[in-house]
């Protein structure tokens, strides 16, 4: 009998996860991916895993794991998926730890742990300040003895464009293009899995890499693949700006003692030690990133008044620093041009994660039969915010979801009609049509350019701080943006390593992704993790006099209206809206419309009856 | 100084397919602080005209992650085969040269075809034989030093600075070199790996293997990640000389 064909589209660790189990279990893999897989952007990921190891005698649990990444996430997380999640860490830091994953270890040799932000317990396992890296790495000589045994086909240097529906719908295969010879081919499989990342580069300046562009995804929503709750996208609390690319300083720092500070009154402020005594410097990224956005922004303290906050590491001893955070202290010193081992690092928050993606159920299947997804690209496992730590995590174990899932599709016979020569021909022709033509375009604008500016309109309405007049701003935008698309210019019409043509592609895409994010957080008219949204004057007076108590919680003779319509309590603060269980806690799924190229909002129920919803405050202890 | 630099000039050696001639271009883009060589690609591809005026395609490269792990953007800068990203304008000598790595066949301009590095770690066997992906028991407690060894190897992003820089890699040699022989070390050390050590050791004699190393200690000059490689390729050279005294003693 003839193996099972699965397409994995990406290397990095999810995609190589889904592929060995898929080996494991007698099927065959064509792998699709950017780059060499071993060079996927799992290997940025830099402080740890996390996984009840429970091995520096704090009692630590699986349940307390399950439960800090539910109320870190503020209740938008399937809590089943959580709880699949969470039960199997250890198991894979074991066989990570098998693989040869060189973790850092205690001095008897057992892996060492450390704090990460949002947890109370030393629950991160991780090597040095290189985790991901490191664990890329193995599963990626797992896959190359696997490509040695036969069962995988590496396709690197390959483009996946758009997938192949069957007559019944049925996602039955890929349509890829080289990205040297330029040659645009259809492959065949039984199942197609999406593990392409996050979409970083919609925002431009970020903390992934240059190929995290969120293309393949805005590719299959375009098909009619549902996307759930995008408009969580973290902030990352520490990173250096930079100019091409803002670069992670890994949550480790303040997980190993770093304390993050500015000037107040002449002397050094802990402001999260302040504002959150019983958390401190360990926060989740959402709260640090407001916090740090409200000192530089709001209170006027950044450094030199500009948008920077220290990030110190000079109190610890250089020694240690060196063995826990060696990797990022090197990339800081390399970039900077500073040792922060003498003097505080100067950082501000910057795009990092989207916890949402395509809208997949627990087995990882998406909206279109045939077609699943698994890693950043999907949307589940971290609601409305990601623990630190938790992303290698959920990279890993949704691998060892969808690789096993898409064999037991097979194997009960549910893909359905394979794809004829004909139909693999006509959509082939189908992107060598809209390839030729994206070739001879001959307009004025320069995609880079373009490319530049959506990321700044992505940064001022879609980031830290939300509000409605800025989200429907926004929109009007990217909907400009799309049409001045069709006005690119290429200088480049050749046909081979046409790397302009192919970001001209990717580009379309990632606008109509920014729109599916733009609009989600339109939508949704309260704050929950990541998505913090002001109170503007429109938004008040349209609300009922119940809806102003419990979404405000003030009086309109308690409210100070700025010049621009937001709201300020007495104290000057700015007021965001609360969180809104009754109409929000749902997952936002959006859909394409392909008439008018916009998405369409709607909401849909999940699991989350395990934990019950409690306010979310870092300020105290968690009470269960 | 620095704020006086307005702008920074490149000679970019160009190639436009595989078998076609190089030639150079001159590029002027405008200074700012902290850019490194991959942003000033960057720049290019927002407006891609030399020097003198002349519109062309833009300069094809490959990176990724821009903060020295990946090991995708390396390139000859200088007459150096490094990292792009963390090659910073500020600390070099301009006009900037760019150069493909040459011991590597060039696809188009600065982007370079290292499938044989990867080739390389199939030959040396560079994983552990592990069972499966399922849960055995516990992985085998490692001595912490040990572990710190194995950790700095792990940090070999297979950029190949190390190949390009040797003078034994090339057409007059078949020496895989020193980033894919010091694998086979890395995996040696492993208390599960060890158990294949005479499969790697066997796979490094003969035809490119360990003896194809000069020691003229190129490798460790530009290995962007500090590994000691010609600490590690002594003793994997050692390794492989008791190995081949073994295979005669048992024959």
């Amino acid at each position: 009998m003839a193996k099972n064909k699965i397409i994995v589209v990406g290397g990095g660790l999810s995609g190589l996860m889904a592929t060995l189990k898929i080996c494991e279990a007698g099927g065959e893999v064509d792998l699709f991916s950017y780059c060499p897989v071993k060079r996927s952007h799992s290997l940025c990921a830099q402080g740890g895993i996390n996984a009840c190891m429970d091995t520096k005698g704090e009692h630590d649990s699986i349940y307390e794991h399950f439960d800090d990444t539910v109320y870190g996430g503020d209740f938008l997380a399937d809590q089943l998926a959580v709880k699949g999640m969470v039960e199997a860490a250890p198991k894979l830091i074991k066989m990570f730890d098998r693989m040869g994953v060189p973790f850092t270890r205690t001095p008897e040799g057992v892996l060492d742990l450390r704090n990460f932000g949002g947890q109370k317990n030393k629950r991160t396992c991780f090597a040095g300040s290189t985790t991901g890296q490191q664990l890329l790495y193995a599963l990626d000589e797992q896959v190359r003895r696997w490509e040695v045994k036969g069962g995988v086909t590496k396709y690197e240097f390959w483009e996946f464009i758009k997938i192949i529906k069957n007559k019944d719908g049925i996602c039955r295969g890929i349509v890829a293009q080289s990205m040297n010879s330029m040659e645009i081919k259809a492959f065949p499989a039984d199942v197609v899995i999406l593990a392409t990342g996050g979409p970083g580069q919609v925002f431009g300046r970020c903390t992934a890499s240059t190929i995290c562009n969120g293309s393949a995804v805005s590719a299959v929503y375009q098909q009619g693949a549902a996307i759930g709750n995008p408009e969580f996208i973290q902030i990352h609390p520490t990173a250096i700006p930079g100019s091409d690319k803002n670069r992670l300083m890994s949550e480790a720092c303040r997980g190993e003692g770093g304390r993050v500070w500015v000037y107040k009154d002449g002397k050094p402020w802990y402001f999260l030690e302040e504002m959150y005594p019983a958390y401190g410097n360990l926060v989740p990224r959402d709260v640090a990133s407001r916090a740090i956005f409200k000192v530089c922004d709001h209170m006027h303290l950044g450094i030199n008044n500009e948008r920077r906050v220290y990030l110190d590491l000079s109190h610890i001893p250089a020694d240690y620093l060196e063995r826990k955070l060696g990797g990022i202290i090197e990339i800081y010193t390399e970039f900077v041009g500073k040792d922060p081992r003498k003097v505080p690092m100067e950082i501000f928050p910057s795009v990092h994660y989207s916890m949402g993606g395509i809208y997949v159920d627990r087995k990882h299947f998406t909206t279109i039969p045939g077609l699943m997804a698994s890693g950043e690209c999907d949307h589940q496992y971290h609601g409305a915010n990601r623990l630190g730590a938790n992303s290698l995590l959920s990279a890993a174990y949704s691998g060892t979801v969808s690789g096993p899932e898409a064999m037991k599709y097979c194997k009960e016979g549910k893909q359905g009609v394979a794809l004829t020569d004909a139909e693999l021909e006509a959509a082939r022709q189908e992107v060598q049509a809209e390839y030729d033509k994206i070739r001879q375009m001959n307009g004025p604008e320069n995609a880079h350019k373009l490319h530049q500016e959506m990321g700044d309109i992505m940064y001022d309405y879609v980031s830290i701080e939300r509000d409605n007049t800025g989200l429907d701003k926004c929109l009007v935008e990217l909907k400009k943006i799309l049409k001045r698309w069709d006005n690119i210019g290429l200088t480049d019409h050749g046909n081979w390593a046409n790397q302009e043509a192919m970001f001209v592609r990717q580009l379309r895409n990632m606008i109509l992704y920014a729109m599916a994010i733009t609009k989600a957080a339109r939508c949704r008219d309260e704050s929950r993790g990541a998505h913090a949204k002001i109170v503007l004057k429109s938004d008040y007076d349209a609300m009922t006099a119940e809806q102003k108590e419990k979404l405000v919680g003030l009086a309109e003779k308690d409210i100070k209206w700025s010049a621009d319509g937001r709201a300020h309590d007495k104290d000057d603060e700015l007021v965001f809206f609360k969180r809104d269980d009754s109409r929000f806690m749902k997952t936002t799924v959006i859909n394409y419309d392909p008439a008018t190229e916009e998405p369409i909002v709607k909401y849909e129920e999940f699991e989350h009856s395990l934990i019950k919803a409690r306010p979310r405050n870092y300020a105290v202890a968690k009470k269960e | 100084m620095a704020e006086q630099k307005k702008t920074v000039t490149f000679i970019i050696e160009r190639q436009d397919s595989p078998t076609s001639a190089p030639y150079t271009q001159e590029f002027e883009i405008p200074y700012r602080p902290a850019l490194n060589v991959v942003a000033s690609l960057m720049e290019i591809q927002k407006n891609p005209v030399t020097k003198d005026g002349k519109k062309v395609a833009p300069v094809t490269w490959e990176c990724n992650c821009l903060e020295k792990v990946c090991g995708a953007c390396m390139m000859v800068i200088n007459g150096k085969a490094r990292q792009a990203c963390c090659a910073l304008i500020d600390e070099l000598e301009q006009p900037i040269h760019l150069a493909p790595a040459r011991t590597f066949p060039v696809i188009r301009d600065l982007l370079i075809d290292r499938s044989v590095m990867f080739e390389s770690l199939k030959r040396v066997q560079a994983w552990v034989e592990v069972d499966g992906t399922w849960e055995v028991k516990d992985a085998p407690i490692q001595n912490p030093y040990t572990a710190t060894t194995a950790y700095e190897i792990s940090h070999c992003m297979t950029c190949g600075c190390c190949l390009e820089a040797c003078p034994n890699v090339g057409p007059q040699s078949d020496f895989i070199g020193a980033s894919p022989s010091v694998q086979a070390y890395l995996f040696n050390l492993h208390p599960l790996g060890k158990f294949d050590k005479e499969k790697r050791l066997n796979a490094l004699m003969g035809k490119g293997g360990i003896t194809g190393c000069g020691n003229s200690q190129n490798c460790v000059e530009v290995c962007p990640k500090n590994i000691k490689l010609t600490t590690y390729l002594a003793q994997l050279n050692r390794d492989v000389n008791k190995q081949a005294l073994k295979n005669i003693f048992n024959k």
